[in-house]
């Protein structure tokens, strides 16, 4: 539907896109690649303080290993600091942030939506002062309890912890999705004699997708990214990915080993890779088959 | 899940109008590897006294949010009387933490915002124009700003442009200046920032308006066309309308983060060119004596600021409710 | 940078090496405390121990958790590992119990110099100090002909050599990060220049003083020999600098020392010429321009006395003098444990040591001047205004903790 469109573009203006499109693909991408490629060299080429062509040449990695490029940063990341482990940390938090937070979003985004009542405005303000306080705050403030409670250092924790600083954004973003699907849709098939849940079911669900796995994929991006809640909340053994590759970096103290820390973001990269192009065919594709025709 | 969100918030309200009690200090000898000495230290029996009886702490009503640390009521009135000129005043102004970290919080916030919306709404036009073969690619490349964990993200963009990095070179070849570094220039280390700011939430705004536009309405761009529309004409008058509760979303949640700046300024080390209140709570919990009431007054304020920004939003989406009713 | 291997390393030299001495405990040890390998180290061999649980937590935000993780009764954490700057938050908040009856009863072995008394009373066990000193690269000294510096006006004269002999632009590194580091590089140049940070025996702030300004005027002075961005600069980016061969003299970090040149790529002319001395003096002062630190352990107060024993023997076992045969081990740290002989990596904090360094002060405010003088000196280091200026912002900005922490 959309090529069709696009072949209408005059010659000029497709140029134009193209050329916009590939400005933008060069920005969005060069840092990473960037990376990828100075993960196969030793620090001082990746930073070439020196010079800069170093970490294109790989100059000092030719001198240590006789060779341009080397997989010291994987093998010490992955066998020798175990960084599996976090990998499987962070896929079971993400996991659970998701589901739970897209299921509490999903029904109380619609209820919200299709409420008239002044108190679901006030609800959505409460959602977003607790949003706005930062979440630094937040993790400081649940220390001592979560101590005093046994809850401290364990996954489950950290999980109810980033839904919850996470449910007001979800739940304003499902909202807004649901308010752009028009009314008229759930009110004719109560019209046609269903509950309001079932016309949830029937005729709300097949269409609600984009906007759900949209808010999915930022909820995960969420519980990938966090910083500050998981190297708080979560003990040694239960870290993710994320203050993992932290640790790699040293301290004032001590030296740390920043192409470990390197070596753990691209592989971390590659997983999501896989999970973008997965939904991006469902939202591009099949997805809007059902979607409002105005 | 209510706890979780009215717990924390009484607490930091109480937190922010009580300070720790007076410290009963006494003068002990202090020895360890390297001698012995008279050291100050806490007299725990005496304090420990006044802790059971007032476990909240004193109570000190407004006093921490007037504080040279916080609003500086004080410092900004002698500031005033003392200054002769406006340049004078905002000079003493400046020198306070708070409002040096609202100078730059505020710029950030309004120059990166709108920069990302309508950045973002170009890049999901663009990407929907594109070929079907090409569209996954491009999708996932544009969220690798956002996917790359911050943390990394700016330790490397932070060496690209440095004076010696690929991107620092090319700058300085650029603007013919050799010395040129962008770290130890307060102007161009905010220019830095807001790159960055722009540079990581596009994706987000990308992501928001490309699920948006699938469910444009065909019907109406067509007779748009019909009676003659150009494609500005139709990109201003029925694309932009029909995305806009999601240019409103989208302007809610940056304009709150972008208030909330706080990764790119600890990513680029950025702390004595800019900081943000976001920044200064880190600052006071992070240091060997932790200030638990001075950084919940600033999360006090924090939220203040937010919601003096939202509210036009707000005000917008209240209106929407009373339409609705 | 904490190395499984290193730790698994240890904890096999351990085990071998306590065949002997059989650790025995009967209650549970839980030890919080920092990431880096001496702690990895005795953390491995308190775990050694055998009947009771011990589980360590070593990571580097151990400060923001160590307090809430022994607040609480019963303690989550039976010990702490912290340095002197660190065990204040654990005094001030009374976390902590005194040891001497368990000195007594385990800890007949520990050398005088280990036990950190408070008001005649043990409270913590030090086991590896630590300061900074000069680290020099020797091959470029001596192409200009200069001794090492035993003074910071010697060591800009140095830099102006090596600068005009078209050696290095930027001669000097210095940690000089706006923060913490930057803070902490004005502690050194203040009590060289015979400071003291506070009016005498009181929280009264003192550093707007003539060795305030004078402590500022020459790390400005330095900072004109150093990278541009010297402001960014932590200690990690000031060692790579010293690594990639662009910086000839600076002030780091003991515990750094005997693995500075030892990643992967450094040419060979950095490696054999890096060299290091004791801590320089300034303005024609006897005290060296630095601080003396140390690290140890403690034992939580709101832990059963069982816990506590148990903790103080696993604890002991981790700092057993039988590790220091390891080599690895040996190197690992400037060990206060019976027994060790300084490697040369000790000689810079050795000679800290002997040349009367001040200890960082262990008071309860001076925390919170640290956090306010890293906030304040960037804009003096920016020439955006003068010494007074920024001193009395430091000081106003301290004042205001301190009375909301009800020091003043």
């Amino acid at each position: 539907m959309m090529s069709s469109v696009a072949n209408r573009y005059p010659l000029h203006l497709r140029a134009l896109i193209y050329g916009f499109i590939l400005l933008w693909v060069l920005m969005a991408a060069f840092p990473f690649f960037w990376t990828l490629w100075g993960s196969f060299k030793v620090e001082l080429d990746f930073f070439s303080i020196a010079n800069w062509t170093n970490a294109i040449t790989g100059q000092n990695t030719f001198n240590t290993y006789g060779s341009s490029f080397t997989d010291t940063g994987y093998l010490g990341a992955w066998i020798q600091e175990e960084f599996w482990r976090s990998a499987i940390n962070t896929s079971i938090v993400c996991f659970f942030v998701v589901c739970t937070s897209l299921t509490i979003g999903t029904l109380g985004g619609y209820a919200l939506s299709r409420s008239g009542y002044r108190y679901t405005f006030w609800l959505l303000i409460t959602a977003l002062i607790f949003r706005a306080m930062p979440p630094i705050t937040l993790v400081s403030g649940y220390l001592l309890p979560f101590f005093e409670w046994n809850l401290w250092g364990i996954l489950p924790t950290t999980i109810i912890v980033l839904v919850a600083i996470n449910q007001p954004f979800t739940l304003w973003m499902l909202h807004s999705f649901f308010q752009s699907i028009p009314k008229e849709l759930d009110e004719s098939a109560k019209v046609d004699g269903c509950s309001q849940f079932q016309a949830f079911r029937f005729v709300i669900i097949p269409v609600m997708w984009p906007g759900v796995i949209t808010t999915g994929l930022f909820s995960f991006l969420l519980a990938y990214n966090d910083f500050a809640v998981t190297s708080m909340l979560l003990s040694d053994e239960n870290r993710t990915m994320v203050p993992k590759i932290a640790a790699f970096l040293g301290t004032t103290y001590t030296e740390g080993n920043v192409m470990f820390a390197v070596a753990a973001v691209v592989s971390a990269t590659a997983p999501l890779f896989i999970l973008v192009m997965f939904f991006q065919r469902r939202i591009v594709s099949g997805l809007t088959a059902g979607a409002v025709k105005g | 899940m209510l706890l979780f969100i009215a717990f924390p918030l009484v607490s930091v309200v109480l937190q922010s109008v009580h300070t720790p009690h007076e410290a009963v200090l006494v003068t002990v000898e202090t020895c360890g590897p390297f001698g012995c000495s008279q050291e100050t230290a806490i007299d725990q029996d005496a304090t420990s006294a006044l802790r059971t009886s007032e476990p909240l702490g004193r109570f000190v009503g407004f006093d921490i949010y007037l504080d040279r640390a916080h609003l500086a009521v004080g410092e900004v009135k002698e500031a005033w009387a003392v200054a002769d000129n406006w340049d004078g005043f905002f000079d003493a102004i400046g020198n306070l933490p708070f409002y040096r970290a609202m100078a730059f919080t505020l710029t950030f916030t309004f120059t990166v915002t709108p920069i990302l919306i309508i950045f973002g709404l170009m890049i999901a036009l663009g990407v929907n124009a594109l070929s079907e073969k090409i569209k996954g690619v491009v999708i996932f490349v544009s969220l690798l700003p956002m996917i790359v964990t911050p943390l990394i993200g700016s330790l490397i963009l932070f060496w690209m442009i440095d004076s010696r990095g690929i991107l620092g070179n090319a700058i300085q070849w650029l603007a013919a200046d050799p010395d040129l570094s962008l770290k130890a220039s307060t102007i161009l280390t905010w220019v830095m920032l807001i790159v960055y700011g722009v540079w990581h939430s596009a994706p987000f705004a990308f992501v928001v308006f490309y699920a948006g536009l699938q469910t444009l309405p065909m019907d109406q761009i067509e007779s748009a066309r019909i009676d003659g529309a150009s494609r500005w004409q139709q990109v201003r008058y029925v694309i932009v309308p029909h995305l806009m509760p999601l240019i409103t979303f989208v302007a809610l949640i940056q304009l709150m983060d972008n208030f909330r700046v706080f990764e790119p300024i600890v990513g680029f080390n950025a702390e004595a060119h800019a900081t943000s209140l976001s920044w200064i709570i880190f600052n006071d919990l992070g240091g060997e004596t932790r200030q638990l009431s001075a950084a919940a007054t600033s999360s006090m304020l924090t939220i203040f600021g937010v919601a003096i920004l939202l509210s036009p939003v707000l005000w917008r989406t209240w209106q929407d409710f009373k339409g609705k009713s | 940078m904490y190395l499984k291997n290193i730790a698994l390393a240890s904890a096999v030299a351990i085990m071998a090496s306590t065949a002997a001495h059989a650790c025995n405990i009967s209650a549970r040890v839980s030890v919080v405390g920092n990431e880096f390998p001496a702690i990895q180290t005795v953390g491995a061999g308190a775990q050694a121990c055998s009947g009771g649980d011990v589980s360590t937590n070593l990571t580097a935000d151990h400060q923001k958790i160590n307090v809430a993780g022994m607040s609480g009764n019963p303690a989550e954490y039976t010990s702490a590992i912290i340095a002197n700057s660190s065990i204040v938050a654990l005094m001030n908040n009374d976390v902590i119990r005194p040891l001497d009856d368990l000195v007594a009863k385990h800890g007949k072995d520990l050398k005088k110099n280990q036990l950190i008394t408070i008001n005649g009373k043990v409270m913590a066990v030090a086991f590896m100090a630590n300061a900074q000193h000069l680290v020099y690269r020797d091959d470029v000294l001596k192409k200009i002909g200069m001794e090492p510096p035993k003074t910071y006006e010697n060591m800009l004269a140095a830099a102006e050599k090596i600068r005009t002999a078209g050696i290095m632009q930027n001669p000097v590194g210095g940690a000089y990060k706006a923060g913490w580091n930057l803070a902490q590089e004005f502690n050194n140049m203040f009590l060289g220049y015979g400071g003291s940070h506070f009016k005498d025996g009181s929280a009264q702030p003192n550093v707007n003083s003539e060795a305030g300004v004078n402590a500022l005027n020459m790390m400005k002075a330095l900072s004109a020999y150093m990278n541009p961005d010297f402001l960014t600069h932590d200690s990690n980016a000031t060692n790579a600098e010293f690594r990639a061969g662009n910086v000839a003299i600076m002030n780091m970090w003991g515990s750094r020392a005997a693995t500075l040149v030892d990643v992967d790529g450094v040419s060979a002319e950095v490696k054999n010429g890096m060299n290091i001395a004791g801590p320089m003096t300034v303005g024609g002062g006897n005290t060296p321009a630095s601080t003396l630190w140390w690290d140890g352990w403690t034992v939580a107060k709101n832990v059963s006395d069982a816990e506590a024993e148990a903790t103080f023997i696993a604890m002991m076992n981790g700092i057993d003098p039988s590790i220091l045969k390891d080599e690895e081990i040996r190197k690992q740290a400037v060990w206060l444990i019976d027994g060790y002989s300084p490697t040369d990596a000790a000689r810079g904090v050795f000679a800290a040591a002997q040349a009367s360094t001040i200890p960082y002060p262990m008071l309860p405010y001076m925390g919170l001047l640290h956090t306010a003088l890293g906030a304040e000196l960037s804009d003096f280091m920016q020439g955006k205004e003068s010494a007074e200026q920024a001193l009395s912002d430091v000081e106003a900005a301290y004042i205001a903790a301190a009375k909301e922490k009800g020091f003043l």
